[in-house]
């Protein structure tokens, strides 16, 4: 009796594993992506200019970037190996496609970006200066391949190119790869991702500065000032590019997969023209409402480019599905898709406006002094982390109940091997240890931010005197690693 | 030659690589309690893996993927069915990297304390696990007609898998001695060379018997080759510790390691997973592979990047080729 109750649940639990892992690892991931390309650009600034603030300034970010990419790094090992562990049918079914994009972004970006970064870290003195900052764009680049790749592969998942099926092995075979890495569903999501993951960097440096220019107005207020006027900037022009991307995506979202975009919509029935619901209130997934808030035609011009067009609804997806693919549901959780959908929007404009205000309350050398724009600013950084995770868990709720769309079921991709208390214990296991780390942490990033910008050794600080506690030993050596 | 065997020859490069440059990753994480007095010595002795660390583990997540792409039902099957070790093996792995990566962000004691525990359980396990695991490969596990492991956990616990795992506990425990006796000065130089030999001679003798049981089990004329010349590698290695030369004794453990794995690769071929249950039923190269076209695809890109990969990786070890001292650490105490 446990047994078969336990059996039933494999995948389920699986799939909690899999969405607890991957969510999780993907909090580091776009911190380490935009935060690389700040931290170089720190660099170059003190490489050009030869000012101290920006080597301290890469120095307090560059430390705070290790504390996230090494979260990134021992979270990634998970990743690369649970295909197999817990979803090896599925891994038998399209590893003759997805698995090259993986085996080429370790060759291609991993190995570049692991030993550049352990040049830089430990090369500050034994190499030339030029050498040293060569290195650190090393490792911007490597997260960008990085990306690439394993967009490409998830991209398949969403709309499967390039390939053929095979009776006699029952597997997905590749027929072009040219077409697996110009799908058009990742020539949209990697430059959505990447502006995503630049505004969760500009959000992270902009919201630390602000507390430091706030709270520690006599300690180093022009690094700080620059570098919250570099993140609200990046969080602006990012924004913008996040906002046109993703347009973008819509429509080819609307195109390769229409029922993800009803989902979004929690649009039952087939509308033209469409109207976008900011905000409903009645059931969770939007099927009775008591009161929304729509924009007419919005989701018409979303999803199609004209403010005219028709937008399928769920109802009518679910009964061509039937036709297509037999009975059964077809239509993903529409709660989630709906609310996740709306929560990334909302935290991206959201960090956006902070970011405006931030440039405002800081125009022509102000200081800012609102207690609401501190509040504001620290809680920053925590949006586009969020909207990252939001946006994560819609694109992969959306596709359920495929894993490859119209290809596989997910629940014909779990490991038919493995049993619920084994699959129960490891995701017990990662859970735990996953929160435990989190713990730690968040504790070692609020110790840095709290500990200010590095002294430089051998010298007093260029920025004017400092307090008395930069005596404390550990100070002027915190770049120790 | 055919490209499932160049993919076959390849994983087992990656294999090789991983276990030589993690080897004394590893060994350095384990001996850090055993030469590791004091604190500066013991940011001495992480220091010399400091750089080099993370590139190495990377070879491991490379095979992972390699195997993914060329053999998806060894990958499949492998990952599936050596969950809960697997599983092991990845909780040891992130522990051993935060402590690594976290431990000089702070300096009170017990977080140092904290930090050097991780690094000891998270770099025995995989120690010893990584030889479990590779010994029920090459001497085959219980796999049905479908390719999936039928097995269940005790049975990847064999007296012959439990001799590999401390084999390769004994030969990263000798490698991690080795490499600190190479790239340490002082005090720690002269701890870790005397070590060699204490690890290294009954690790010796465990290897031996592993690689002669191995023989009688599969054995082929090239793997009993591969396994003598590992043996004589590690007794080479061994000799030139003696005689204070430490980068001989060091290239004797690498080589070490890496013919013995290599007496496992070429055991295993054309295999990949042997069946005990049917042979039958073993997968081999050539029907867990992926289609042609894909491998021809992977080999394009391999060619091209992997000399770009170890040129650059090498050149990583050279900037860092200096010795390392505790007096070096204590004229900048935490540069």
């Amino acid at each position: 009796m446990l047994a078969t109750l336990l059996d039933v649940d494999v995948l389920d639990i699986a799939r909690w594993q899999f969405g607890i892992t991957t969510v999780y690892h993907f909090l580091f991931v776009p911190l380490t992506i935009g935060l690389s390309v700040l931290v170089a650009g720190l660099q170059t600034a003190w490489y050009r200019t030869g000012h101290e603030r920006w080597l301290r300034l890469t120095k307090f970010f560059g430390t705070l970037f290790l504390i996230n990419f090494a979260m990134g790094i021992v979270t990634g090992l998970v990743q690369e190996f649970q295909f197999g562990m817990n979803w090896s049918d599925y891994s038998r079914f399209v590893g003759d496609i997805f698995g090259a994009p993986l085996a080429i972004e370790g060759l291609l970006a991993f190995f570049l970006e692991s030993t550049f970064l352990g040049i830089w870290i430990f090369g500050w003195d034994r190499l030339p200066k030029r050498l040293h900052l060569l290195s650190i764009w090393l490792v911007a680049i490597g997260t960008w391949l990085s990306a690439y790749f394993i967009l490409a592969a998830n991209s398949w998942m969403q709309n499967p190119v390039g390939f053929s099926y095979s009776e006699e092995l029952g597997r997905a075979e590749l027929d072009d790869f040219m077409a697996v890495l110009t799908n058009e569903v990742v020539l949209v999501t990697f430059p959505h991702t990447i502006a995503a993951s630049m505004m969760t960097g500009g959000a992270f440096v902009a919201g630390i500065a602000l507390w430091h220019l706030m709270r520690r107005p006599d300690k180093d207020a022009d690094a700080f000032r620059s570098a919250l006027r570099l993140g609200a900037v990046t969080v602006l022009v990012s924004g913008v590019a996040v906002i046109a991307t993703g347009d973008v995506q819509g429509k080819v979202m609307t195109d390769v997969q229409p029922m993800k975009m009803a989902a979004a919509e929690a649009l039952y029935e087939t509308e033209q023209p469409a109207s976008f619901s900011i905000l409903t209130i009645g059931s969770l997934d939007g099927s009775q409402e008591i009161w929304a808030l729509k924009v007419p035609k919005l989701l018409s011009y979303l999803a199609t480019g004209s403010v005219d067009g028709e937008v399928r609804g769920i109802n009518p997806l679910q009964e061509e599905y039937e036709q297509e693919y037999g009975g059964g549901s077809w239509t993903p959780n529409i709660p989630i898709t709906y609310w996740t959908f709306r929560l990334m929007m909302g935290l991206g404009f959201v960090a956006m406006a902070v970011g405006a205000w931030m440039l405002w309350a800081t125009r022509r050398g102000r200081a800012p002094t609102s207690r609401w724009l501190l509040a504001a600013g620290v809680l920053m950084p925590l949006m586009p982390l969020l909207a990252n995770s939001m946006g994560w868990i819609f694109t992969e709720m959306g596709r359920q109940p495929w894993i490859v769309f119209g290809l596989m079921p997910t629940a014909a991709g779990v490991s038919p091997g493995t049993t619920a208390l084994e699959v129960g214990t490891t995701v017990v296991g990662f859970t735990l240890l996953y929160g435990a780390l989190a713990v730690v942490e968040v504790w070692l990033l609020l110790r840095t931010i709290d500990g200010g910008l590095p002294l430089l050794a051998g010298g007093d600080g260029p920025d004017g005197p400092d307090g008395p506690d930069v005596t404390d030993d550990e100070k002027p050596l915190s770049y120790a690693y | 030659m055919e490209l499932t065997t160049v993919w076959f020859v390849l994983i087992a490069v990656l294999w090789i690589g991983y276990l030589v440059l993690e080897g004394f990753d590893f060994g350095v994480g384990m001996l850090l309690p055993v030469l590791g007095r004091d604190e500066p010595t013991r940011r001495a002795m992480l220091r010399t893996i400091g750089p080099v660390w993370d590139g190495n583990e990377v070879w491991l997540v490379v095979a992972g993927g390699a195997t993914f792409a060329a053999f998806p039902e060894w990958y499949a099957t492998l990952f599936s069915g050596f969950y809960i070790p697997l599983f092991a093996i990845l909780l040891c792995l992130i522990v051993r990297g935060i402590g690594i990566e976290y431990r000089e962000k702070r300096h009170d004691a017990a977080w140092l304390r904290w930090c050097d525990l991780g690094i000891l359980v998270g770099s025995t396990g995989p120690a010893v696990l990584w030889g479990v695991a590779l010994t029920n490969v090459v001497w085959g596990v219980p796999i049905d007609a479908d390719g999936e492991f039928v097995g269940g956990f005790w049975s990847l616990l064999q007296p012959h898998a439990l001799l590999g795992g401390l084999v390769t506990l004994g030969l990263f425990l000798t490698h991690g001695a080795s490499f600190l006796a190479l790239k340490t000065r002082g005090d720690v130089h002269h701890r870790a060379h005397r070590l060699v030999p204490l690890f290294g001679l009954p690790t010796a003798v465990l290897a031996v018997a592993y690689l002669a049981w191995l023989y009688t089990h599969a054995g082929t004329p090239v793997s009993l080759a591969c396994s003598v010349a590992a043996a004589a590698a590690l007794l080479a290695g061994l000799s030139a510790d003696r005689l204070g030369r430490d980068g001989w004794a060091f290239t004797g453990t690498a080589f070490a390691i890496g013919l013995a794995a290599l007496a496992l690769f070429v055991t295993l071929f054309p295999d990949v997973m042997p069946s005990t249950l049917d042979p039958d039923w073993s997968l081999t190269t050539e029907n867990a592979a992926s289609t042609p076209y894909t491998l021809q695809i992977m080999t394009v890109v391999a060619a091209i990047f992997t000399p770009v990969v170890l040129a650059y990786e090498s050149w990583s070890y050279w900037v860092f080729r200096r010795r390392i001292s505790v007096d070096d650490l204590e004229l900048v105490p935490a540069e």
